[in-house]
Protein backbone atom coordinates (compact mmCIF):
# COMPACT_ATOMS: atom_id res chain seq x y z
CA UNK A 1 0.00 0.00 0.00
CA UNK A 2 1.65 3.43 -0.90
CA UNK A 3 2.66 5.35 1.68
CA UNK A 4 0.37 9.16 2.44
CA UNK A 5 3.66 11.26 1.75
CA UNK A 6 5.80 10.44 -1.53
CA UNK A 7 8.75 12.32 0.51
CA UNK A 8 9.41 13.43 4.22
CA UNK A 9 12.54 15.11 5.48
CA UNK A 10 12.81 14.97 9.25
CA UNK A 11 15.89 16.94 11.02
CA UNK A 12 17.68 18.10 7.72
CA UNK A 13 20.86 19.62 8.48
CA UNK A 14 23.30 20.31 5.38
CA UNK A 15 26.18 22.61 5.08
CA UNK A 16 28.60 23.68 2.22
CA UNK A 17 32.08 24.19 2.93
CA UNK A 18 31.36 24.73 6.73
CA UNK A 19 28.76 27.57 5.86
CA UNK A 20 25.70 26.23 6.95
CA UNK A 21 22.62 25.95 4.51
CA UNK A 22 20.13 24.12 5.75
CA UNK A 23 19.38 23.58 10.14
CA UNK A 24 16.67 21.17 11.35
CA UNK A 25 14.41 21.40 8.60
CA UNK A 26 10.97 19.00 8.63
CA UNK A 27 9.02 18.76 5.60
CA UNK A 28 6.63 16.74 4.09
CA UNK A 29 4.93 16.22 0.48
CA UNK A 30 1.78 14.33 0.25
CA UNK A 31 1.23 12.53 -2.61
CA UNK A 32 -0.32 13.57 -5.77
CA UNK A 33 -0.24 17.42 -3.95
CA UNK A 34 1.46 20.45 -5.77
CA UNK A 35 3.22 21.93 -2.54
CA UNK A 36 5.94 25.23 -2.63
CA UNK A 37 8.79 26.54 -1.28
CA UNK A 38 9.32 29.36 -1.23
CA UNK A 39 11.60 32.37 -0.08
CA UNK A 40 14.24 34.65 -0.54
CA UNK A 41 17.10 33.76 -2.66
CA UNK A 42 19.75 32.29 -1.57
CA UNK A 43 17.51 30.42 1.22
CA UNK A 44 18.41 27.18 0.68
CA UNK A 45 15.14 26.37 -1.25
CA UNK A 46 17.43 24.65 -4.04
CA UNK A 47 19.16 22.72 -2.03
CA UNK A 48 15.82 21.61 -0.15
CA UNK A 49 15.11 19.92 -4.59
CA UNK A 50 19.04 18.47 -4.72
CA UNK A 51 18.88 16.77 -1.21
CA UNK A 52 15.52 15.22 -2.79
CA UNK A 53 17.05 14.07 -5.79
CA UNK A 54 20.42 13.13 -4.27
CA UNK A 55 22.54 15.54 -6.16
CA UNK A 56 23.77 16.09 -2.22
CA UNK A 57 23.84 14.47 0.79
CA UNK A 58 22.47 15.87 4.38
CA UNK A 59 24.92 16.03 7.25
CA UNK A 60 22.45 15.23 9.58
CA UNK A 61 18.53 14.06 9.78
CA UNK A 62 16.28 12.04 7.05
CA UNK A 63 15.56 12.34 3.65
CA UNK A 64 12.50 9.80 2.47
CA UNK A 65 11.51 9.49 -0.88
CA UNK A 66 8.69 7.03 -1.99
CA UNK A 67 9.83 4.95 1.38
CA UNK A 68 13.23 5.32 0.86
CA UNK A 69 16.34 7.05 2.65
CA UNK A 70 17.86 8.75 0.05
CA UNK A 71 21.49 9.01 1.48
CA UNK A 72 21.38 5.06 1.68
CA UNK A 73 21.43 5.04 -1.74
CA UNK A 74 24.14 3.85 -4.09
CA UNK A 75 24.80 5.10 -7.67
CA UNK A 76 22.67 2.85 -9.14
CA UNK A 77 19.83 3.01 -7.01
CA UNK A 78 20.00 6.94 -6.90
CA UNK A 79 19.83 6.34 -11.20
CA UNK A 80 16.88 4.59 -10.59
CA UNK A 81 15.07 6.68 -8.74
CA UNK A 82 15.68 9.85 -10.58
CA UNK A 83 14.27 7.67 -13.77
CA UNK A 84 10.93 8.62 -11.84
CA UNK A 85 11.71 11.90 -10.83
CA UNK A 86 11.48 14.87 -13.84
CA UNK A 87 13.66 18.23 -13.06
CA UNK A 88 12.42 21.79 -14.69
CA UNK A 89 15.85 24.06 -14.28
CA UNK A 90 15.36 28.04 -14.39
CA UNK A 91 16.12 28.79 -17.43
CA UNK A 92 15.06 25.29 -19.62
CA UNK A 93 18.60 23.99 -19.71
CA UNK A 94 18.11 22.22 -22.77
CA UNK A 95 20.57 20.58 -25.16
CA UNK A 96 21.62 23.37 -27.60
CA UNK A 97 23.22 20.88 -29.79
CA UNK A 98 19.74 19.02 -30.29
CA UNK A 99 16.49 19.94 -31.44
CA UNK A 100 13.25 20.31 -29.73
CA UNK A 101 12.33 16.43 -30.77
CA UNK A 102 15.32 14.77 -29.91
CA UNK A 103 15.46 17.20 -26.68
CA UNK A 104 11.89 15.15 -25.18
CA UNK A 105 12.76 12.10 -26.47
CA UNK A 106 16.37 11.95 -25.04
CA UNK A 107 15.19 10.11 -21.77
CA UNK A 108 13.17 7.83 -23.74
CA UNK A 109 15.81 7.29 -25.94
CA UNK A 110 18.47 6.18 -23.34
CA UNK A 111 16.39 4.58 -20.88
CA UNK A 112 14.08 2.18 -23.10
CA UNK A 113 14.55 0.32 -25.88
CA UNK A 114 11.59 1.64 -27.65
CA UNK A 115 11.46 1.23 -31.23
CA UNK A 116 11.88 5.19 -33.14
CA UNK A 117 8.26 5.19 -34.34
CA UNK A 118 6.55 4.71 -30.43
CA UNK A 119 9.13 6.95 -29.89
CA UNK A 120 8.25 9.43 -32.64
CA UNK A 121 4.55 9.51 -30.72
CA UNK A 122 5.19 9.95 -27.29
CA UNK A 123 7.52 13.09 -27.98
CA UNK A 124 4.59 14.29 -30.46
CA UNK A 125 2.34 13.48 -27.44
CA UNK A 126 4.30 15.04 -24.69
CA UNK A 127 4.96 18.04 -26.85
CA UNK A 128 0.94 18.31 -27.46
CA UNK A 129 0.41 18.51 -23.68
CA UNK A 130 2.70 21.79 -23.66
CA UNK A 131 1.18 23.02 -26.72
CA UNK A 132 4.15 22.84 -28.82
CA UNK A 133 3.85 20.06 -31.14
CA UNK A 134 4.11 22.22 -34.32
CA UNK A 135 7.21 23.02 -32.74
CA UNK A 136 9.36 20.09 -33.01
CA UNK A 137 11.81 20.55 -35.36
CA UNK A 138 12.92 23.88 -34.39
CA UNK A 139 16.38 24.43 -32.47
CA UNK A 140 16.54 25.65 -28.66
CA UNK A 141 18.72 28.50 -29.79
CA UNK A 142 15.02 29.56 -31.99
CA UNK A 143 13.40 29.46 -28.72
CA UNK A 144 11.72 32.17 -26.63
CA UNK A 145 12.31 31.99 -23.09
CA UNK A 146 8.79 30.80 -22.45
CA UNK A 147 8.49 28.14 -25.42
CA UNK A 148 12.19 26.64 -23.93
CA UNK A 149 10.78 26.37 -21.05
CA UNK A 150 7.48 24.60 -22.16
CA UNK A 151 9.88 22.14 -23.86
CA UNK A 152 11.88 21.64 -21.36
CA UNK A 153 8.94 21.06 -19.66
CA UNK A 154 7.95 18.55 -21.69
CA UNK A 155 11.25 16.65 -21.13
CA UNK A 156 10.68 16.38 -17.84
CA UNK A 157 7.59 14.63 -18.27
CA UNK A 158 8.77 12.06 -21.20
CA UNK A 159 8.72 9.20 -18.61
CA UNK A 160 5.48 10.15 -16.99
CA UNK A 161 7.41 10.42 -13.57
CA UNK A 162 5.96 10.49 -9.78
CA UNK A 163 7.31 13.70 -8.70
CA UNK A 164 7.59 16.78 -10.86
CA UNK A 165 9.94 19.50 -9.91
CA UNK A 166 10.25 23.01 -10.76
CA UNK A 167 13.37 25.25 -10.02
CA UNK A 168 12.09 28.69 -10.19
CA UNK A 169 9.70 28.03 -12.94
CA UNK A 170 7.82 31.68 -13.36
CA UNK A 171 11.31 33.72 -13.18
CA UNK A 172 11.38 35.99 -15.88
CA UNK A 173 8.14 35.21 -17.76
CA UNK A 174 5.88 37.29 -19.56
CA UNK A 175 1.91 37.62 -18.20
CA UNK A 176 0.90 35.26 -20.46
CA UNK A 177 3.65 32.31 -20.30
CA UNK A 178 3.10 32.82 -16.72
CA UNK A 179 -0.38 32.04 -16.70
CA UNK A 180 0.72 29.03 -19.19
CA UNK A 181 3.43 27.62 -17.35
CA UNK A 182 0.87 27.77 -14.14
CA UNK A 183 -2.38 26.20 -15.59
CA UNK A 184 0.48 23.61 -16.99
CA UNK A 185 1.95 22.74 -13.74
CA UNK A 186 -1.54 22.10 -12.39
CA UNK A 187 -2.93 20.09 -14.95
CA UNK A 188 -0.12 17.91 -15.41
CA UNK A 189 0.24 17.16 -11.70
CA UNK A 190 -3.84 16.03 -11.85
CA UNK A 191 -3.44 13.91 -15.07
CA UNK A 192 -0.18 12.32 -14.38
CA UNK A 193 -1.30 11.38 -10.59
CA UNK A 194 1.81 12.52 -9.86
CA UNK A 195 3.23 14.77 -7.01
CA UNK A 196 5.00 18.41 -7.71
CA UNK A 197 7.27 20.41 -5.49
CA UNK A 198 7.49 24.35 -6.81
CA UNK A 199 10.79 26.34 -5.64
CA UNK A 200 9.96 30.12 -6.54
CA UNK A 201 9.58 33.30 -4.88
CA UNK A 202 6.65 34.62 -7.14
CA UNK A 203 4.30 34.66 -4.24
CA UNK A 204 0.90 35.94 -6.25
CA UNK A 205 1.33 33.07 -9.39
CA UNK A 206 2.45 30.59 -6.33
CA UNK A 207 -0.46 30.99 -3.88
CA UNK A 208 -3.07 30.83 -6.53
CA UNK A 209 -1.49 27.50 -7.89
CA UNK A 210 -0.55 25.16 -4.98
CA UNK A 211 -2.01 23.42 -2.24
CA UNK A 212 0.92 23.81 0.41
CA UNK A 213 3.23 26.14 1.28
CA UNK A 214 6.97 25.99 3.15
CA UNK A 215 8.73 29.53 3.61
CA UNK A 216 12.39 29.13 4.11
CA UNK A 217 13.95 31.94 5.91
CA UNK A 218 17.86 31.37 6.07
CA UNK A 219 17.97 27.57 6.22
CA UNK A 220 14.85 27.08 8.18
CA UNK A 221 11.40 26.26 7.74
CA UNK A 222 9.85 29.98 9.76
CA UNK A 223 5.77 29.42 8.52
CA UNK A 224 4.26 26.98 6.69
CA UNK A 225 0.46 26.41 5.39
CA UNK A 226 -2.24 26.17 3.28
CA UNK A 227 -2.14 29.46 0.83
CA UNK A 228 -5.04 30.78 2.69
CA UNK A 229 -3.14 30.42 5.67
CA UNK A 230 0.18 32.36 4.27
CA UNK A 231 -2.49 35.10 3.38
CA UNK A 232 -4.10 35.33 6.61
CA UNK A 233 -0.83 34.83 8.53
CA UNK A 234 -0.01 37.76 11.57
CA UNK A 235 3.77 36.07 11.54
CA UNK A 236 5.73 39.64 10.05
CA UNK A 237 8.50 37.54 8.59
CA UNK A 238 5.34 35.87 6.37
CA UNK A 239 3.76 38.85 5.68
CA UNK A 240 6.90 41.02 4.24
CA UNK A 241 7.01 38.28 1.70
CA UNK A 242 3.69 37.38 1.10
CA UNK A 243 3.24 41.34 0.73
CA UNK A 244 6.01 42.22 -0.58
CA UNK A 245 6.97 45.01 1.90
CA UNK A 246 10.44 46.29 1.00
CA UNK A 247 11.28 46.67 4.63
CA UNK A 248 10.68 44.58 8.31
CA UNK A 249 12.58 41.63 9.65
CA UNK A 250 14.27 41.08 6.22
CA UNK A 251 16.13 44.69 6.15
CA UNK A 252 15.86 46.93 3.50
CA UNK A 253 19.89 47.84 4.23
CA UNK A 254 22.72 45.57 3.77
CA UNK A 255 24.45 45.90 7.12
CA UNK A 256 27.18 48.61 7.39
CA UNK A 257 28.45 51.25 9.39
CA UNK A 258 26.64 54.17 10.44
CA UNK A 259 25.72 56.67 7.90
CA UNK A 260 26.78 59.33 9.42
CA UNK A 261 30.52 57.75 9.63
CA UNK A 262 30.48 56.74 6.47
CA UNK A 263 30.16 60.07 5.12
CA UNK A 264 32.72 61.23 7.46
CA UNK A 265 30.32 63.81 9.50
CA UNK A 266 31.49 62.54 13.05
CA UNK B 1 55.52 46.04 6.94
CA UNK B 2 58.59 44.63 4.92
CA UNK B 3 58.35 41.66 7.01
CA UNK B 4 54.59 41.48 6.61
CA UNK B 5 53.92 41.62 3.21
CA UNK B 6 56.81 39.05 2.62
CA UNK B 7 54.85 36.68 4.71
CA UNK B 8 52.08 37.46 2.82
CA UNK B 9 53.94 36.64 -0.25
CA UNK B 10 55.16 33.67 0.77
CA UNK B 11 51.88 32.38 2.37
CA UNK B 12 50.70 33.19 -1.40
CA UNK B 13 53.00 30.58 -2.84
CA UNK B 14 52.17 28.14 -0.46
CA UNK B 15 48.40 28.55 -1.07
CA UNK B 16 49.07 28.59 -4.88
CA UNK B 17 50.98 24.98 -4.41
CA UNK B 18 48.40 23.19 -2.16
CA UNK B 19 45.94 24.48 -4.75
CA UNK B 20 47.84 23.33 -7.27
CA UNK B 21 48.14 19.75 -6.03
CA UNK B 22 44.76 19.35 -5.26
CA UNK B 23 43.60 19.93 -8.60
CA UNK B 24 46.05 17.96 -10.06
CA UNK B 25 44.68 14.96 -8.19
CA UNK B 26 41.50 16.21 -8.90
CA UNK B 27 42.09 16.33 -12.45
CA UNK B 28 43.77 12.36 -12.28
CA UNK B 29 40.36 11.20 -10.72
CA UNK B 30 38.44 12.92 -13.31
CA UNK B 31 40.76 11.21 -15.77
CA UNK B 32 40.36 7.90 -14.18
CA UNK B 33 36.52 8.15 -14.36
CA UNK B 34 36.94 9.19 -18.02
CA UNK B 35 38.54 5.51 -18.64
CA UNK B 36 36.36 4.35 -16.49
CA UNK B 37 33.31 5.35 -18.09
CA UNK B 38 34.53 4.10 -21.76
CA UNK B 39 31.31 1.54 -22.05
CA UNK B 40 28.91 3.58 -23.30
CA UNK B 41 31.52 4.95 -25.94
CA UNK B 42 32.12 2.03 -27.67
CA UNK B 43 29.09 0.29 -27.59
CA UNK B 44 27.70 3.44 -29.27
CA UNK B 45 30.40 3.84 -31.63
CA UNK B 46 28.34 6.77 -32.91
CA UNK B 47 28.89 8.70 -30.04
CA UNK B 48 32.56 9.44 -30.91
CA UNK B 49 32.19 9.08 -34.50
CA UNK B 50 30.58 12.30 -33.77
CA UNK B 51 33.11 14.16 -31.87
CA UNK B 52 35.29 12.85 -34.97
CA UNK B 53 34.07 15.33 -37.17
CA UNK B 54 33.96 18.05 -34.39
CA UNK B 55 37.92 17.39 -33.37
CA UNK B 56 39.37 16.03 -36.25
CA UNK B 57 37.66 16.78 -39.50
CA UNK B 58 37.47 20.23 -38.75
CA UNK B 59 40.74 20.66 -37.71
CA UNK B 60 41.95 18.95 -40.78
CA UNK B 61 42.18 22.41 -42.63
CA UNK B 62 44.42 24.02 -40.45
CA UNK B 63 46.38 21.15 -39.94
CA UNK B 64 47.69 20.61 -43.91
CA UNK B 65 47.80 23.85 -44.79
CA UNK B 66 50.54 24.54 -41.82
CA UNK B 67 51.87 21.17 -42.35
CA UNK B 68 52.45 22.64 -46.41
CA UNK B 69 54.46 25.39 -45.09
CA UNK B 70 56.23 24.42 -42.66
CA UNK B 71 57.06 21.74 -45.08
CA UNK B 72 58.29 24.69 -47.28
CA UNK B 73 59.72 26.62 -44.92
CA UNK B 74 61.98 23.41 -44.27
CA UNK B 75 62.78 22.82 -47.73
CA UNK B 76 64.23 26.78 -47.89
CA UNK B 77 65.85 26.69 -44.77
CA UNK B 78 67.33 23.43 -45.21
CA UNK B 79 68.56 23.87 -48.70
CA UNK B 80 70.39 27.27 -47.69
CA UNK B 81 72.35 25.72 -44.65
CA UNK B 82 73.27 22.29 -46.73
CA UNK B 83 74.61 24.07 -50.10
CA UNK B 84 77.62 25.42 -48.17
CA UNK B 85 78.23 21.74 -47.25
CA UNK B 86 77.65 20.60 -50.67
CA UNK B 87 75.09 18.30 -49.34
CA UNK B 88 71.55 19.20 -51.34
CA UNK B 89 71.10 15.97 -51.94
CA UNK B 90 70.45 15.46 -48.38
CA UNK B 91 67.26 17.70 -48.30
CA UNK B 92 64.45 14.97 -48.74
CA UNK B 93 66.21 13.14 -45.47
CA UNK B 94 66.39 17.21 -43.59
CA UNK B 95 62.64 17.01 -44.29
CA UNK B 96 61.56 14.07 -43.79
CA UNK B 97 63.39 13.33 -40.44
CA UNK B 98 62.42 17.02 -38.41
CA UNK B 99 58.70 16.57 -39.50
CA UNK B 100 58.31 12.95 -38.72
CA UNK B 101 60.37 13.32 -35.29
CA UNK B 102 59.34 16.36 -34.28
CA UNK B 103 57.60 18.63 -36.04
CA UNK B 104 54.83 16.85 -37.08
CA UNK B 105 53.79 15.62 -33.62
CA UNK B 106 54.54 18.84 -31.75
CA UNK B 107 53.08 21.27 -34.32
CA UNK B 108 50.09 19.71 -34.77
CA UNK B 109 49.69 19.40 -31.23
CA UNK B 110 49.98 22.78 -30.48
CA UNK B 111 47.83 23.64 -33.59
CA UNK B 112 45.17 20.49 -32.36
CA UNK B 113 45.37 22.33 -28.62
CA UNK B 114 44.60 25.67 -30.01
CA UNK B 115 41.59 25.06 -31.99
CA UNK B 116 40.13 21.59 -30.87
CA UNK B 117 41.18 21.21 -27.05
CA UNK B 118 39.70 24.87 -26.90
CA UNK B 119 36.32 24.21 -28.28
CA UNK B 120 36.50 21.04 -26.25
CA UNK B 121 36.85 23.59 -23.29
CA UNK B 122 34.40 25.82 -23.88
CA UNK B 123 31.70 23.68 -24.97
CA UNK B 124 32.03 21.66 -21.62
CA UNK B 125 32.05 24.85 -19.76
CA UNK B 126 28.95 26.62 -21.25
CA UNK B 127 27.16 22.96 -21.00
CA UNK B 128 28.22 23.31 -17.60
CA UNK B 129 26.79 27.14 -17.00
CA UNK B 130 23.45 26.08 -18.42
CA UNK B 131 22.89 23.94 -16.41
CA UNK B 132 22.84 21.38 -19.50
CA UNK B 133 25.27 18.94 -17.49
CA UNK B 134 22.93 19.00 -14.28
CA UNK B 135 19.96 18.34 -16.76
CA UNK B 136 21.77 15.58 -17.79
CA UNK B 137 22.43 14.12 -14.26
CA UNK B 138 18.92 14.35 -13.01
CA UNK B 139 17.78 12.33 -16.01
CA UNK B 140 19.98 9.45 -14.60
CA UNK B 141 22.20 10.03 -17.50
CA UNK B 142 25.87 9.89 -16.24
CA UNK B 143 27.80 12.97 -17.87
CA UNK B 144 30.76 11.64 -18.07
CA UNK B 145 29.89 9.12 -19.93
CA UNK B 146 28.04 10.30 -22.38
CA UNK B 147 29.97 14.41 -23.10
CA UNK B 148 33.05 13.87 -21.82
CA UNK B 149 34.07 10.17 -22.90
CA UNK B 150 33.21 10.51 -26.40
CA UNK B 151 35.27 13.29 -27.16
CA UNK B 152 38.21 12.05 -25.11
CA UNK B 153 37.96 8.97 -27.25
CA UNK B 154 37.55 11.13 -30.06
CA UNK B 155 40.84 13.56 -29.68
CA UNK B 156 43.03 10.41 -28.41
CA UNK B 157 42.14 9.14 -32.39
CA UNK B 158 42.40 12.30 -34.29
CA UNK B 159 45.82 12.97 -33.01
CA UNK B 160 48.33 10.91 -34.69
CA UNK B 161 46.46 10.76 -37.73
CA UNK B 162 46.10 14.08 -37.83
CA UNK B 163 50.24 14.74 -37.22
CA UNK B 164 50.71 12.08 -39.82
CA UNK B 165 48.58 14.43 -42.09
CA UNK B 166 50.94 17.72 -41.25
CA UNK B 167 53.81 15.61 -41.77
CA UNK B 168 52.79 13.96 -45.22
CA UNK B 169 52.16 17.67 -45.92
CA UNK B 170 55.17 19.10 -45.13
CA UNK B 171 57.17 16.55 -47.22
CA UNK B 172 54.71 17.41 -50.36
CA UNK B 173 55.44 21.42 -49.16
CA UNK B 174 59.79 20.76 -48.99
CA UNK B 175 59.59 18.51 -52.40
CA UNK B 176 57.91 21.55 -53.55
CA UNK B 177 60.15 24.13 -52.55
CA UNK B 178 63.10 22.19 -53.15
CA UNK B 179 63.02 20.31 -56.13
CA UNK B 180 60.37 21.75 -57.93
CA UNK B 181 61.32 25.37 -57.10
CA UNK B 182 64.65 25.69 -56.63
CA UNK B 183 65.83 22.55 -58.83
CA UNK B 184 67.41 19.90 -56.30
CA UNK B 185 67.76 16.60 -58.09
CA UNK B 186 64.34 14.12 -57.23
CA UNK B 187 65.70 11.12 -57.74
CA UNK B 188 68.11 11.88 -54.34
CA UNK B 189 65.30 13.78 -53.10
CA UNK B 190 63.74 10.66 -52.42
CA UNK B 191 65.89 7.89 -52.40
CA UNK B 192 67.96 9.35 -49.49
CA UNK B 193 64.71 9.83 -47.64
CA UNK B 194 63.64 6.15 -47.93
CA UNK B 195 67.09 4.88 -46.62
CA UNK B 196 67.38 7.42 -43.83
CA UNK B 197 63.89 7.16 -42.16
CA UNK B 198 63.46 3.53 -40.35
CA UNK B 199 59.94 2.86 -39.77
CA UNK B 200 60.59 1.48 -36.41
CA UNK B 201 62.88 4.46 -35.48
CA UNK B 202 61.19 7.55 -36.67
CA UNK B 203 58.13 7.09 -37.76
CA UNK B 204 56.68 4.87 -35.21
CA UNK B 205 58.36 6.96 -32.56
CA UNK B 206 56.46 10.09 -34.13
CA UNK B 207 53.11 7.90 -33.69
CA UNK B 208 54.01 7.39 -30.15
CA UNK B 209 54.78 10.99 -29.48
CA UNK B 210 51.65 12.13 -31.17
CA UNK B 211 49.10 9.33 -29.47
CA UNK B 212 50.44 10.61 -26.17
CA UNK B 213 50.19 14.60 -27.39
CA UNK B 214 46.78 13.27 -28.01
CA UNK B 215 46.03 12.03 -24.67
CA UNK B 216 47.68 15.26 -22.55
CA UNK B 217 45.71 17.66 -24.61
CA UNK B 218 42.41 16.51 -24.39
CA UNK B 219 42.79 15.59 -21.09
CA UNK B 220 43.45 18.85 -20.19
CA UNK B 221 40.73 20.29 -22.29
CA UNK B 222 38.34 18.75 -21.16
CA UNK B 223 38.70 18.70 -17.44
CA UNK B 224 39.22 22.60 -17.18
CA UNK B 225 35.57 22.54 -19.14
CA UNK B 226 33.99 20.53 -16.74
CA UNK B 227 35.60 22.10 -13.76
CA UNK B 228 34.94 25.72 -15.49
CA UNK B 229 33.18 28.09 -13.09
CA UNK B 230 29.97 28.61 -14.71
CA UNK B 231 30.24 32.15 -15.27
CA UNK B 232 31.39 33.90 -18.62
CA UNK B 233 34.95 34.48 -17.09
CA UNK B 234 35.25 31.35 -15.65
CA UNK B 235 35.09 29.86 -19.26
CA UNK B 236 37.20 32.44 -21.08
CA UNK B 237 39.88 31.54 -17.72
CA UNK B 238 39.28 28.00 -18.88
CA UNK B 239 39.86 28.13 -22.65
CA UNK B 240 43.09 30.16 -21.76
CA UNK B 241 44.11 27.77 -19.47
CA UNK B 242 43.53 24.76 -21.88
CA UNK B 243 45.53 26.42 -24.68
CA UNK B 244 48.73 27.13 -22.03
CA UNK B 245 48.70 24.38 -19.93
CA UNK B 246 48.49 21.96 -23.28
CA UNK B 247 51.23 24.10 -25.35
CA UNK B 248 53.49 23.75 -22.44
CA UNK B 249 52.72 19.99 -21.46
CA UNK B 250 53.45 18.92 -25.15
CA UNK B 251 56.77 20.83 -25.27
CA UNK B 252 57.54 19.11 -21.30
CA UNK B 253 56.33 16.16 -23.05
CA UNK B 254 58.10 16.17 -26.23
CA UNK B 255 61.50 16.87 -24.48
CA UNK B 256 61.16 13.41 -22.40
CA UNK B 257 60.35 11.50 -24.89
CA UNK B 258 62.94 12.38 -26.78
CA UNK B 259 65.38 11.72 -24.41
CA UNK B 260 64.28 8.76 -24.21
CA UNK B 261 64.15 7.69 -27.59
CA UNK B 262 66.61 9.13 -29.24
CA UNK B 263 69.10 8.22 -27.18
CA UNK B 264 72.54 8.27 -28.66
CA UNK B 265 71.33 8.53 -32.14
Amino acid sequence: MPQQNLIEIRDVSFAYDRRPILTGVDMVVPRGKVVAIMGVSGSGKTTLLRLISGVVKASRGEVRVDGALVQSLDQQAIYEMRRRMGMLFQFGALFTDLSVFDNVAFQIREHTQLPERMVRDLVLMKLDAVGLRGAHRLMPAELSGGMARRVALARAIALDPMLIMYDEPFTGLDPISLGVISNLIRRLNDALGATSIVVTHDVQEALDLVDYVYYVSEGVIVAHGTPDDMRASTDPLVRQFVYGEPDGPVPFQYPSREFARDLRLQ
Amino acid sequence: MFNRSAILSVRGIGHHTVDGVWRLGYASRFFALTLASSGTSFRRFRLIVRELYFTGVLSLIIILVSGLFVGMVLGLQGYHTLQTYGSESALGVLVALSLVRELGPVVSALLFASRAGSAMTAEIGLMKATEQLAAMEMMAVDPISRVVAPRFWAGVISMPLLAAMFSAMGIFGGYLVGVVLIGVDEGSFWSQMQAAVDFQEDIMNGVIKSFVFGVAVTWIALFEGYDAPPTAEGVSGATTRTVVTSSLAILGLDFLLTSFMFQGV
